[in-house]
């Protein structure tokens, strides 16, 4: 089958490889029919994720047909039409029977490197995202052998088409995860996303979904800025001004009520703290460039929510704890616990409260993936979102 | 021996560190104070590293502690035993664990090191593990036995490995299963420097323990162990970090 495999820092290939197999009782195969890059694929396309090794099949955004499973799967059956959360939950320890399932203890077989790098107990493996996390192969191929079938495939049985449903594998429960994570006060609370990439335009619709009086986007990019808006949510370029004098203004000096970080370890951003961010993480004395976390402290209200959907790998310098610790702020972080947000969300999708589609920028063939990762990472020619159709002819980009 | 009681502070905080033997000590003193005296007779850079690696040398000696093992995390108490304790929550109740691990024909399958447990007499057994440079073997006896709660055990005199153990089933707060303890102490014939090789080459108890503890938790709760060996990839056959260092252990 075709695959994505990340061949080394920067490089992203397209090879032929094996077929996968059934290897345990409860795997299942499943025949792609979608599948998209995510912002945080990037971060292993650009290395600050540890534990890549070459050869590793990328992607951990997918769904499609359940072509093959194990004796021991009892809720599917081949023919099934499903979406597959990115992350591997068992369904069985402490952690998944309370709903925590992107902290499941038993899906890492790599759990001692976790546990070297993080401390404690490691959290459950994910598709394609390193050997930290269990070095499971990804689903940007045409097959993918997805471990804990009857937790990990959700079918869906509504004529919806796949480009509505495949955000519920990650980015849609992401979004939505971060904004629940701020326990809005509906009607009353503003809340501010950092970053307008796919995570952060699911967060501020999120917010708004959940009551929020205001939501204020922030970031760089026009055109992403620009979908924001068709939301109803109000913006702000941190470009041509000053994000937290314009935040102070639009919030009658507050703050906002809660901040997302919807950027992680790879911010832009300027001023000394983001020179110093990207001369450390050059020469890897810091693994995370904060800017966005930075901005999002210093504006946060009083007593407000400091919610973290994106992705850090390591150690940050110069923190602003003492800002965090002032004004009483409660952080929420960590991998998205999917499989509680499918079936509510799906719903939603189902009842046209909203189309997930509205993300996408590009649509292409699995073929044009090592462009697509660098269009993607460059933001060029308005790239928010990509699909890739594992089965498409080469060469078939827009 | 292996009177410890169930408090896990007692059983570590008699570890210290990595500690040198008598032998250990004072063969690195002499190594010291021979660089030390090499140094004095040498030019002025000559001089200066001589010395001080000398004197360092001679610091190591006095003060009785390996900075290596130290900085490794391998654990030693006063009498240079070696100490290795791990713990790991499992959603079953204490009285079911203890039955598995009481029968010790079975540990074996439990704790990797070991290659055969043969019970001898109700309080006796005969164990074997694989070392480096062969088999060893030993007699050993159980020293506490209280059902649903904790066993304990030690090696009986004249032992190639003087060694001790104790497992300790401790019901988890809010219905969360069983804490399982398990605490091993012993003697390496080859001293800390033994220790350290251990550990550099991968098969050091502590991470040894540490798989074991996870693959039996996850046997108890999921039935087997998830895996990726096997699946494909674009590496052809040759093996990840990671399943090198689980097929070295």
């Amino acid at each position: 089958m075709k695959a994505v495999i990340w061949q080394g820092t920067n490089k992203v290939g397209v090879e032929t490889v094996p077929d996968p197999t059934i290897l345990q009782a409860t795997d299942m195969i499943v025949k792609v029919t979608a599948t998209a890059i995510c912002g945080s694929d990037l971060h292993l396309l650009d290395g600050y994720i540890p534990s890549m090794e070459k050869g590793d099949i990328l992607g951990h955004e997918f769904m499609g047909e359940v072509v093959e499973i194990g004796p021991a799967v009892n809720n599917l059956k081949v023919g099934d039409r499903v979406v597959v959360p990115f992350n591997i939950a068992c369904g069985v320890c402490d952690y998944c029977q309370r709903g925590f399932f992107s902290a499941c203890d038993n899906t890492n077989p790599n759990h001692r490197m976790a546990e070297a790098l993080y401390g404690a107990v490691s959290g459950g493996g994910l598709f394609g995202y390193s050997h930290l996390y269990g070095g499971y192969a990804g689903g940007q191929a045409q097959y993918v052998r997805v471990p804990f079938a009857d937790m990990g495939g959700f079918k869906i049985e509504s004529g919806l088409r796949d480009e509505q449903v495949l955000f519920l594998t990650d980015i849609f429960p992401t979004g939505y995860q971060a904004a629940e994570n701020c326990n809005i006060i509906p009607g009353r609370d503003v809340v501010a996303v950092f970053g307008a990439g796919p995570v952060g335009q699911f967060a501020a619709r999120s917010a708004q979904m959940l009551g929020a009086a205001r939501v204020i986007v922030i970031d760089r990019v026009p055109e992403r800025l620009a979908l924001a808006e068709k939301a109803g949510t109000e913006t702000v370029n941190y470009e041509q001004v000053d994000v937290q004098v314009a935040l102070r203004e639009m919030t009658g000096g507050r703050g906002p009520d809660h901040v997302i970080d919807a950027v992680g370890l790879e911010a832009h951003g300027h001023g000394p703290g983001a020179l110093l961010d990207t001369a450390q993480q050059k020469l890897r004395l810091t693994f995370d460039r904060i800017t966005a976390l930075r901005w999002a402290i210093m504006s946060c209200a009083k007593g407000g929510t400091v919610s973290m959907p994106g992705v850090y790998g390591g150690l940050v310098n110069e923190m602003p704890m003492g800002a965090a610790f002032a004004k009483g702020l409660i952080f929420r972080m960590g991998q998205t616990h999917t499989h509680r947000y499918i079936r509510p969300l799906l719903e939603r999708i189902e009842k046209g409260e909203i189309d997930p589609s509205f993300v996408i920028s590009h649509r292409a063939s699995l073929h044009d993936a090592p462009e697509l990762y660098e269009t993607f990472r460059d933001k060029k020619n308005g790239c928010i979102k990509v699909v890739l159709d594992p089965w498409g002819p080469p060469s078939a980009a827009d | 021996m292996t009177t410890q009681t169930a408090s896990a502070t007692s059983f570590l905080q008699t570890a210290q560190g990595g500690h040198l033997q008598p032998t250990e000590r004072v063969l690195v003193g002499v190594l010291g104070l021979g660089l030390a005296l090499l140094g004095l007779g040498g030019g002025r850079a000559r001089g200066l590293i001589l010395g001080g690696a000398g004197l360092g040398l001679a610091a190591v000696a006095l003060r009785g502690s390996n900075p290596l093992a130290t900085a490794l995390k391998i654990q030693q108490n006063e009498a240079g035993e070696t100490l290795v304790s791990d713990a790991v929550t499992i959603g079953k109740a204490p009285d079911e664990l203890y039955a598995l691990w009481r029968p010790l024909e079975r540990l074996p399958q439990i704790m990797s090191h070991l290659k055969d447990v043969q019970v001898l007499s109700e309080t006796r057994s005969h164990w074997t593990v694989k070392g480096p440079l062969g088999n060893v073997s030993w007699d050993a006896e159980i020293t506490a036995d209280e059902p649903g709660r904790r066993l304990a055990w030690a090696s009986l005199p004249g032992a190639g490995i003087e060694n001790s153990g104790e497992v300790i089933f401790r019901e988890a707060p809010g219905g969360r299963g069983t804490e399982l303890v398990v605490r091993l102490k012993y003697k390496n014939p080859a001293g800390t420097a033994g220790a350290v090789i251990a550990r550099i080459a991968g098969q050091e108890p502590s991470q040894q323990l540490r798989d074991d503890l996870m693959r039996f938790k996850r046997e108890q709760e999921l039935g087997f162990n998830p895996t990726t060996e096997g699946q494909t990839s674009g590496r052809n056959k040759s093996q990840t970090i990671n399943e090198k260092i689980r097929n070295v252990s």
